[in-house]
């Protein structure tokens, strides 16, 4: 028996061992995110747009063909801190994208973007620290820093004169950044902050009740995924649709919806990206990507298409030739390619400078639920960590 | 010693552990650094499933919550860190002293209880102590915080793999020497003792309560230990690494290696490792896309495991002798 | 006043909730003295399960009404297939092996209902508020909650209390060997006890999902809280279960809705305002350590 243990050790060293080392001519990108339990369609999401994007492309950046070895993070630190070693260390890859959870990123940061020297896309995850001070020469951001979001959902309420606001979110790191985002901008009264239980409390009656008797003009909420599911179903199921509207960040996209149903009619969010934006680029990918799932893309999707142009701008730039890592990081921070959000530039954190709109749920013509574009929060926004980053 | 190595069991260790000790040279001879990564990986947990072993395996003192004592050994470390203390000969006994006292203080309230509540209590303080984790704003809460590695100038650098590596299998090969030692002592024969039979230890004449808190007192300190060089090792410390699922791997480990045996924690994290790096790659050899749903085989093997093979690996290497 | 009542009713709705699953999960712990953590994937499966039923029915009575067998039938299947080889063995093993299909229910349900969550709509003749006293509106789907969940507890009591089945489950709670001297085919009464228990997650899932929603992994959270409540009640104690579920539903409502505001009497209004979401995030497992440390078998467990 021990001969049989020692035999699968000795098959799974050998094969990883006899994979080809410097097979560098294809372009390879790592992807990590999460495809397996409850998260998964979060990355699945993701996914799909990757594979749409390297459609787009002909499965060829800068002449070069390219592929993408997806790694699950499975929702955990440290095993997503293992994966990017893995693709820096035995893949070699080129380019390492996705992460939807700041801690991931913030763990795997180090063994990708300083010992590795392996460019780092997130496509999603915007901690403060990675904006701030522990910005990195080989890290961009193809999404938001966590604060701007709410901020701008902050000053939309400003313009529209809401008085007063009932903030309610999860009691964890983005939780707070988000709340303490919108703090920074909106000028009205704020009733209460109410952190709940996380990721456990499913139910919100109590801070529902509060709310009915705090009547505040309006409620603002960060609930991401199932929670957001939850909130909104219980806020309306609680009858205070009627009385108190919801305006939201992460809370209402393509994913949530299917499950929120009519519940999410009216209510608003903030997001830098919406699919019905009007630009070439996102018509085509919007609808490419409709007619192939028969879903909306959310901005998760959205987000990772652009990380996949972007890497093929600086491929395309360099004629496929990303040896000289100077040059590909000075190609990256000119992001010269046809966003899907349209026009935006990298600041000096390398983090998008962009703008943020504000999206309304309703039913598109045949009866699926989805977001439109109702105005523009703010135009070209810096996040407010840019200026503690030392790069320049 | 010389018999010893005649018999399969002798064999498989000094093999095991001969590939431990050249794994650095033998990553760098085949340019795969990333099982190095692994390797480093695998001994600290090592560590910790040994000093789970000591209280579950030997003493059948089944904690559900054993991950937090990587997160106070872990977290001891970062705060210094962040405040700028960043010498190891001050970080590493303090966070060991720190779960050293956790452990002791819980173990107190805890060991009053038996079975069920017993690992339901410990879940509780561990859950207490990831909370807590996570709502240390200061040091970045549920995000983590990242940290710069322990100094020790002139002695060792950790921010060299190699040399990193070599320390923590110094330090296993110390903790799994102190087990073998407590295993055989007159302290570790009452803690087994304990185990089957209480009562008997206590007509005895032996006072178990205090037995099993020393017990749970040095395994707390060890798993500290694992989790100093945890956070060594990722540069990085996080709630997360204390979560009740941690405790729960934590716990297949020293099953799947074989409880009460002194190598079996060993054994079990290589299996357990080997598994989750293996898994996915071959369910996607066999059908593509397969890789993702690779739980639904790691559950019922899991079953299985727990079903049928309660000795664990170290059972298949032949009957103890001692 | 009518504030209070509304947070008092939230607590109470919440802790039957968790009492329809603390229910299945401390009678299989006391008859059987099975250690289940699979208890909450059968409450995820009674969800999945509902929501396909109703799709075809088109109807939330029927299937709701439905599942509930449906339910039972899979607690059996379970029970014959993994549990039954459990029963002779220690703690430790159950909590592995189950722990085992947990990984296995929730990668089943992904891939047979896909990665993303489901959604079932308050049926139609609930879909309003109700006013419990004059002028004190309440959501009605919450109000049939507590209603079913009293039900299914007064049932429940009467069924340990008065027939024959809650004889054999007393017993065995309290003398495992002695229901096998009574002549009684232990192999059946086991089975249609797992597959009780099975039902009542089934049910708490099925419930919850209107407000809640169905998903992936639903029942992982909510199986840590109701190990807690039979943990705190007694192992094996229905009556334990029924007491510590309302405890833990109000303990959490206080913990939500009025801590804030308490903390803040006796320190500064943004100390208290990061102080309160920590405290109440860990006042259940305080409890749980509390009543453990003072009573190592709960309130209403066996003493030995």
């Amino acid at each position: 028996m021990k001969n049989k243990l020692f035999g699968t050790a000795t098959i799974a060293a050998v094969a990883a061992l006899s994979l080809p080392a410097a097979a560098q001519s294809p372009i390879k990108i790592g992807f990590v995110s999460t495809f397996s339990g409850p998260q998964a369609a979060i990355g699945e999401d993701m996914r799909r747009s990757v594979e749409l994007a390297k459609e787009h492309l002909g499965g060829k950046m800068g002449g070069k063909p390219f592929e993408i070895i997806y790694e699950d993070d499975q929702f955990k630190p440290d095993v997503g801190k293992a994966r990017s070693e893995k693709l820096v260390q035995q893949d070699k890859v080129n380019f390492i994208a996705g992460y939807i959870w700041s801690n991931v990123l913030l763990a795997s940061l180090k063994a990708v973007a300083d010992e590795g020297d392996t460019i780092m896309i997130s496509a999603n995850a915007g901690p403060s620290q990675i904006a701030g001070e522990l910005c990195n020469k080989n890290f961009f951001s193809t999404s938001w820093q966590n604060d701007q979001t709410p901020m701008a959902m902050g000053e939309y309420l400003n313009t529209k004169g809401v008085k007063s606001l009932y903030l309610v979110g999860p009691n964890y790191a983005a939780g707070k950044d988000m709340l303490a985002g919108v703090k920074r901008t909106y000028k009205g009264k704020i009733v209460s902050e109410d952190f709940t239980k996380w990721p456990d409390q499913l139910d919100f009656s109590a801070e529902l009740t509060k709310i009915a008797a705090a009547k505040p003009d309006g409620i603002f909420i960060f609930y991401p995924g199932a929670h957001g599911v939850q909130f909104v179903k219980q806020w309306a199921q609680s009858g205070l649709n009627k009385t108190v509207p919801l305006y939201q960040v992460f809370s209402i996209d393509a994913i949530t919806l299917p499950q929120q149903g009519d519940l999410a009619i009216g209510t608003l969010g903030a997001q830098e990206w919406v699919n019905d934006l009007p630009n070439e680029a996102n018509k085509k990918y919007v609808e490419d990507f409709k007619k192939k799932h028969g879903v909306y893309p959310s901005y998760y999707g959205a987000q990772s298409y652009d990380a996949i142009m972007l890497m093929a701008s600086a491929a395309e730039a360099l004629k496929g030739d990303l040896s000289n890592k100077d040059k590909v990081r000075a190609e990256m921070k000119k992001a010269n390619f046809k966003s899907v959000r349209g026009d935006f530039k990298f600041g000096n954190n390398n983090f998008p400078i962009e703008n943020f709109y504000i999206q309304e749920a309703v039913k598109d013509p045949q009866g699926m639920m989805t977001v439109k574009t109702i105005a523009t929060a703010v135009k070209n926004a810096v996040d407010p960590f840019a200026e503690k980053c030392p790069m320049k | 010693m010389m018999a010893a190595l005649r018999t399969p069991r002798g064999i498989a260790t000094a093999l095991v552990l001969l590939v431990l000790a050249a794994l650095p040279l033998l990553t760098q001879a085949f340019d795969q650094r990333y099982l190095l990564s692994i390797g480093t990986r695998i001994v600290i947990w090592s560590i910790a499933a040994v000093s789970l072993n000591m209280i579950l395996g030997y003493g059948g003192m089944v904690s559900f919550g054993h991950a937090m004592f990587f997160g106070i050994g872990g977290y001891a470390v970062g705060i210094l860190s962040a405040h700028g203390v960043s010498s190891g000969w001050i970080q590493w006994p303090i966070a060991l002293l720190a779960a050293t006292a956790w452990a002791a203080l819980i173990g107190a309230l805890s060991l009053r209880t038996r079975g069920l509540y017993f690992i339901m209590i410990t879940l509780a303080f561990a859950q207490l102590v990831y909370y807590v984790g996570s709502g240390l704003e200061a040091y970045g809460g549920d995000d983590g915080l990242n940290i710069s590695r322990s100094r020790f100038p002139g002695l060792i650098d950790l921010r060299d793999k190699a040399s990193f590596y070599w320390l923590c299998l110094a330090l296993l090969c110390a903790s799994l020497w102190f087990c073998s030692r407590y295993a055989n002592s007159r302290f570790g024969l009452v803690i087994r003792g304990a185990k089957s039979n209480e009562l008997r230890m206590t007509a005895l004449g032996f006072p178990v309560f205090r037995y099993r808190l020393a017990a749970f007192t040095i395994a707390g300190a060890l798993g500290g230990l694992s989790g100093i060089l945890l956070a060594n090792e990722g540069a990085y410390v996080s709630p997360a690494m204390m979560s009740w699922m941690k405790s729960g791997d934590l716990i297949v480990i020293v099953v799947l290696g074989g409880m009460g045996t002194v190598f079996g924690p060993l054994y079990g994290t290589i299996a357990f490792f080997v598994l989750e790096e293996s898994l996915p790659p071959i369910l996607n050899l066999v059908h593509k896309g397969w890789g993702e749903y690779w739980m639904i085989v790691f559950g019922p093997l899991l079953v299985l495991i727990a079903l049928y093979a309660r000795g664990g690996i170290d059972s298949l290497l032949g009957r103890h002798h001692d | 006043m009518e504030y209070l009542l509304l947070q008092v009713l939230n607590g109470v709705q919440l802790g039957l909730l968790m009492f329809l699953l603390a229910a299945g999960l401390t009678l299989t712990l006391g008859i059987m003295d099975l250690v289940n953590l699979a208890h909450g994937s059968l409450y995820m499966m009674g969800a999945y399960i509902a929501w396909t039923l109703i799709g075809v029915t088109d109807s939330f009575v029927l299937g709701a009404l439905l599942a509930l067998p449906a339910t039972f039938l899979l607690g059996v299947i379970v029970e014959a297939v993994v549990i039954r080889r459990l029963y002779a063995r220690d703690h430790l093993t159950q909590v592995l092996a189950t722990f085992g299909l947990i990984l296995f229910f929730n990668e089943l349900v992904r891939a047979l209902w896909g990665p993303g969550g489901k959604s079932i709509a308050v049926p139609g003749f609930l879909n309003r508020t109700i006013e419990i006293l004059p002028g004190v509106p309440y959501p009605a789907y919450r109000f049939a909650i507590i209603v079913v969940g009293a039900v299914v507890a007064i049932l429940l009591a009467w069924l340990v209390a008065r027939t024959r089945l809650g004889m054999l489950i007393r017993a065995g709670a309290s003398n495992r060997r002695m229901i096998g001297a009574l002549g009684v085919n232990i192999e059946l009464l086991f089975t249609l006890v797992f597959g009780l228990g099975a039902v009542f997650a089934g049910l708490a899932g099925l419930m919850a999902a209107p407000i809640a929603s169905v998903r992936i992994g639903m029942g992982d959270d909510i199986l840590i809280l109701a190990l807690v409540i039979i943990v705190i009640g007694g192992i094996g104690s229905i009556k334990g279960a029924f007491i510590a579920a309302m405890i833990v539903g109000q303990i959490d409502i206080v913990g939500r809705a009025f801590l804030p505001d308490l903390l803040k009497t006796f320190m500064s209004s943004s100390a208290a305002s990061s102080a309160a979401p920590a405290i109440s995030q860990v006042l259940v497992y305080v409890l749980m350590a509390a009543v453990l440390v003072w009573r190592p078998t709960g309130l209403f467990g066996q003493r030995t």
